[in-house]
């Protein structure tokens, strides 16, 4: 039980703090790299939950796509520059009060519902495996979202490498 | 030690989305913009693989896969956007991109 | 053939000869551009000058026309002849009924219907009087084939003389006074129609146009009275009339039948030419001469006797109006012939001499000596007639000159005309034998020994005609005799008129002699009743008017009133004699008395120019600037108003809508541009903002879930 409670805190420190060395870096290559390191994070913290095959997927499509995809862009657009330049807007200030406001008024409401969120009862052993169980739903009760995430997936494709090119 | 429930994942994911927020909202530079929204998408996924181990329900975790999938899809058109805005105008700072005003 | 039952042909074969040439006249006349209707002897070709061929179409014009009158002067002979076997010498022949039926309120109140009929009443006086037009007519007609030869419009001309002659038998055949008055109409539209006849001189449309101006202004009178006389009695026939005047006593003050007689006479006044509307009848004289001759001397200007002749019954009741009408006529008689006296035109002396003898008339029917007048009219029209076509002659052989002082030494190169206008000249003036002396001197005796005449009268009657004798005698030796005053060019071309113009000439010269010796008066007792037979034929149409009280004179006061005018017509041919044909005169007749009444006498008492200053220039010109002025400033200034009304208001209209209306427009939107821009300003175009505005509202909505 102990090792559940360490492994939790070692991932949760890592999402949280590759998020906040992402947002805070000048150079967006280090925001990246430090980007890779909190989604790995949170990849920690789907295993602890029991969802391998989102495990899988987030270090599979977000780190190795995305994630890639971000460096490459990155290289492609000369951000020595941008690097120079403030990196900080105008608006800061507000901005901040404003998400102060928010993460205080959600932390009062966790606060006073945390009695509600005990854990639920164990896990049961003899249900078949996490991906069994999601191919299960995903393509019998999700088969429309499913597909349609396809043709998502394709309109992306055309519209990114529309926007792309250099002449349409 | 208090045992970690579902409150902590939630407080977890309530971090990332405000941090990711704030990246959002304070960063001049479009790049590190997108990834604050990758951030704020996965504080999401968080809350949802949470509550769908709370509730024993696998509709979060679906969910959560859909998630993903459209920000991938988010991820790359907003990207090549970012390239088509710098071939354009040579900047990749949002203060500088305010030709739709009044 | 019954004449008396077909007394309709009478007016209707002129009227078919006006026709056929109004309609088919152009293609009689090849040379019908009227732009050669000049002053007649100006010819176009001076060549043929004297040589009087008219081609065949001109012949058939000149055969139909004096046809159709001669027709007429036929058939009138027929019916005069028919009428005098008739008992009671009247005969009505009623055609239809022509206007009936329009509701009019009598003078005693009853509700009558106004209506005439197209009737003809052939009587003594009607007789007569178709027999002098026609006759005369016919021979002016003759004239005119000679006379108008040269001119252009030849057909037009005896259309219209023609038409003129339907127009008198229509007047003097009426049997009511509005058949009357359209013959009445109809002479003077003939009249302006011919008087106008050079249409494209000036001159002649100005006269024309005057004449039938003064003219309406007699009709006024004429129809006044007319309506009048219906109210009165119910009826416009004469005999009707006539029967309901019958047995009513005369009028001693000026009462309703007084002023009927008078709005009449006003109606005769215009026609016939007397004081104050005379002043057309010299002016007429730019008509052509055979104009002159048949309607102002012989017919037209006699339809004013005519009518009051026909009235007698109603004058014969007036002695109040019957005075105005003899003092009228005595006025005028004097007044023309003092202007007859300076005249230098030919034709102007006429003129006047017709406007003088025309006052003789109505003085006679003035003092109640109806036959007299009309005796007088039936003389007139001879001799007058003759001297205008004598004029006309000699205007002819003259080569267009009127003017006396370029004459002279005539007599014996034109001495057909010279030989009849000098018979003319002594019948006009009175010497006895002639017709003229028989009828002036009745007229002259009736003023002094009529009831209604007075002395002073016959004084202005004698006085009257010794200027007759001085003015026509001057005339005659002006033109005649002496040495001639013209220039060779015309001289060289004088020459005696055809043939179709002396015949007639020569037919009225007897008549002039002959005509007087059937009115020889009661005194020349010598002669048997039958050279009296005017009086006897007219008397069953003035019976009713005989005054019953015949006043007795003394056969020896007639006598010596007769020698008394003999005497003065003989010595006012003697002192013209010396005066104008002294050798002074003769050479030098433009030196003739220039003094102040010479002046004033040639100028014609100056009538002319006073109706001008009253009348045309005051009521035309005055009245046209008080109009023009009422209507600038009344009518434009309402229109004016009007307009300024509008812009007045307008303004406020302006106002209203500028501040009012378009300031609610405004007000709306400027109300939204005041609103939206610090609503605009949240549009900074920083997408980071706008995700900021997201945030900071989902903080708002957090908080309000919150709170409840």
């Amino acid at each position: 039980m102990w090792l559940d409670t360490i492994f939790f805190y070692v991932f949760a420190l890592l999402a949280v703090a590759g998020a906040v060395l992402t947002v805070t870096r000048r150079n967006a290559v280090h925001s990246a790299i430090w980007l890779i390191v909190s989604l790995l994070g949170v990849a920690g913290l789907y295993l602890l939950q029991h969802a391998e095959f989102l495990f899988a997927v987030q270090i599979v499509l977000y780190v190795g796509g995305i994630m890639v995809l971000f460096l490459f862009v990155i290289m492609l657009v000369n951000l020595d520059q941008a690097a120079r330049e403030r990196q900080f807007n105008k608006q800061w200030w507000v901005a901040l009060a404003c998400i102060l406001v928010v993460s205080a008024e959600a932390a009062y409401v966790l606060y006073s519902g945390a009695d509600s969120f005990k854990l639920a009862a164990p896990a049961r052993a003899s249900e078949p495996g996490n991906v069994e169980q999601l191919a299960d739903v995903l393509f019998s009760k999700y088969l429309l979202p499913f597909e349609v995430a396809s043709v998502l997936l394709l309109v992306a494709v055309v519209g990114s490498v529309v926007m792309a090119k250099k002449r349409i | 030690m208090h045992p970690v429930t579902t409150v902590h994942y939630l407080v977890v994911g309530l971090a990332l989305l405000l941090i990711g927020t704030i990246g959002v909202l304070t960063r001049r530079n479009i790049v590190v913009i997108l990834m604050s929204i990758e951030l704020i998408l996965n504080a999401v996924n968080v809350n949802l693989i949470a509550f769908s181990r709370h509730l024993q329900d696998l509709s979060g975790q679906i969910f959560a896969i859909f998630v993903i999938t459209v920000a991938v899809a988010e991820a790359a058109v907003g990207l090549g956007i970012l390239i088509a805005l710098f071939r354009n105008k040579e900047t990749v700072l949002a203060d500088e991109v305010d030709l739709l005003k009044w | 053939m019954n004449f008396l039952d077909h007394i309709w042909l009478i007016p209707l074969f002129p009227l078919f000869g006006a026709v056929v040439m109004l309609i088919l006249g152009r293609r009689f006349d090849p040379q019908a551009p009227s732009d050669a209707a000049l002053a007649p002897g100006l010819v176009e070709s001076v060549e043929d000058h004297g040589h009087h061929a008219i081609g065949a179409a001109k012949f058939l014009v000149s055969l139909l026309c004096p046809g159709m009158v001669l027709l007429s002067f036929l058939l009138s002979v027929g019916a005069a002849i028919e009428l005098a076997s008739t008992a009671g010498k009247v005969h009505q022949v009623i055609q239809f009924t022509w206007l009936a039926g329009l509701p009019f309120h009598r003078a005693d109140g009853a509700l009558a219907r106004f209506s005439a009929d197209w009737g003809f009443l052939l009587d003594p006086l009607s007789s007569v009087m178709i027999l002098i037009v026609t006759g005369i007519g016919f021979l002016i007609h003759v004239y005119s084939t000679g006379y108008m030869a040269h001119d252009g419009g030849y057909y037009r001309f005896f259309a219209y003389l023609n038409l003129f002659v339907f127009f008198m038998l229509m007047l003097v055949l009426a049997n009511n006074y509005a058949l009357l008055f359209v013959g009445w109409e109809g002479v003077g539209l003939c009249s302006y129609l011919l008087i106008g006849f050079y249409f494209h001189k000036k001159a002649a449309g100005d006269a024309a146009k005057k004449a039938f101006i003064v003219n309406r202004i007699g009709d006024a009178g004429f129809i006044l009275g007319m309506l009048l006389l219906f109210a009165l009695v119910g009826s416009v026939r004469f005999l009707d009339v006539n029967a309901a005047l019958a047995g009513r006593a005369p009028e001693t003050s000026f009462g309703v039948l007084s002023v009927l007689a008078l709005l009449l006479f006003l109606g005769a006044a215009g026609k016939s030419a007397q004081f104050p509307l005379y002043v057309w009848l010299p002016d007429a004289m730019e008509g052509p001469t055979p104009v002159s001759a048949l309607i102002h001397a012989a017919t037209m200007v006699t339809a004013g006797v005519y009518m009051i002749a026909r009235s007698s019954a109603l004058f014969a009741l007036t002695p109040e109006t019957s005075t105005i009408v003899a003092a009228v006529g005595a006025f005028t008689a004097i007044f023309a012939a003092s202007i007859a006296l300076v005249q230098n035109d030919i034709k102007r002396v006429l003129a006047y001499s017709t406007v003088s003898q025309l006052g003789f008339m109505f003085v006679a029917l003035g003092v109640g000596a109806y036959w007299v007048a009309v005796f007088h009219l039936y003389t007139h029209a001879f001799f007058k007639a003759l001297l205008f076509l004598g004029a006309g002659s000699v205007i002819h052989a003259m080569s267009g000159e009127q003017d006396m002082r370029r004459m002279g030494g005539l007599k014996d190169k034109i001495p057909v005309t010279f030989r009849t206008m000098f018979i003319g000249s002594l019948a006009i003036a009175g010497v006895p034998g002639l017709a003229g002396f028989f009828s002036k001197d009745e007229i002259l005796w009736q003023a002094w020994s009529s009831p209604l005449g007075s002395k002073s009268i016959f004084a202005v009657g004698l006085v009257t005609a010794f200027m007759t004798a001085f003015y026509m005698w001057r005339l005659m030796f002006l033109t005649f005799y002496g040495q001639p005053r013209m220039d060779a060019h015309t001289a060289a071309h004088i020459r005696e008129s055809p043939i179709s113009m002396t015949v007639p000439l020569s037919v009225l010269a007897l008549l002039s002699i002959a005509g007087g010796w059937i009115g020889v008066p009661k005194l020349w007792s010598v002669f048997g009743d039958g050279f009296r037979a005017f009086e006897h034929w007219l008397e069953p149409v003035f019976a009713a008017a005989h005054s019953a009280e015949e006043a007795h004179h003394e056969a020896s006061v007639e006598w010596l009133l007769m020698a008394l005018s003999v005497s003065v017509a003989v010595g006012a041919i003697l002192l013209a004699r010396r005066r104008y044909l002294s050798k002074a005169v003769q050479e030098e007749p433009e030196a003739e008395a220039p003094g102040l009444l010479h002046k004033i006498l040639l100028n014609k008492w100056y009538v002319d120019e006073i109706y001008d200053f009253l009348f045309v220039n005051g009521l035309a010109k005055r009245g046209g600037t008080l109009l023009g002025r009422f209507d600038s400033a009344i009518v434009d200034g309402g229109v004016n108003g009007a307009a300024w009304l509008t812009r007045f208001t307008s303004r406020f209209s302006i106002w209203w809508d500028t501040w009012i209306v378009d300031g609610l427009v405004r007000l709306s939107a400027f109300t939204v541009k005041v609103w939206s821009y610090p609503v605009r300003l949240v549009q900074n175009g920083l997408v980071q903002t706008y995700a900021l505005m997201v945030m900071a509202g989902l903080a708002v909505i957090l908080g309000y879930y919150m709170s409840r």
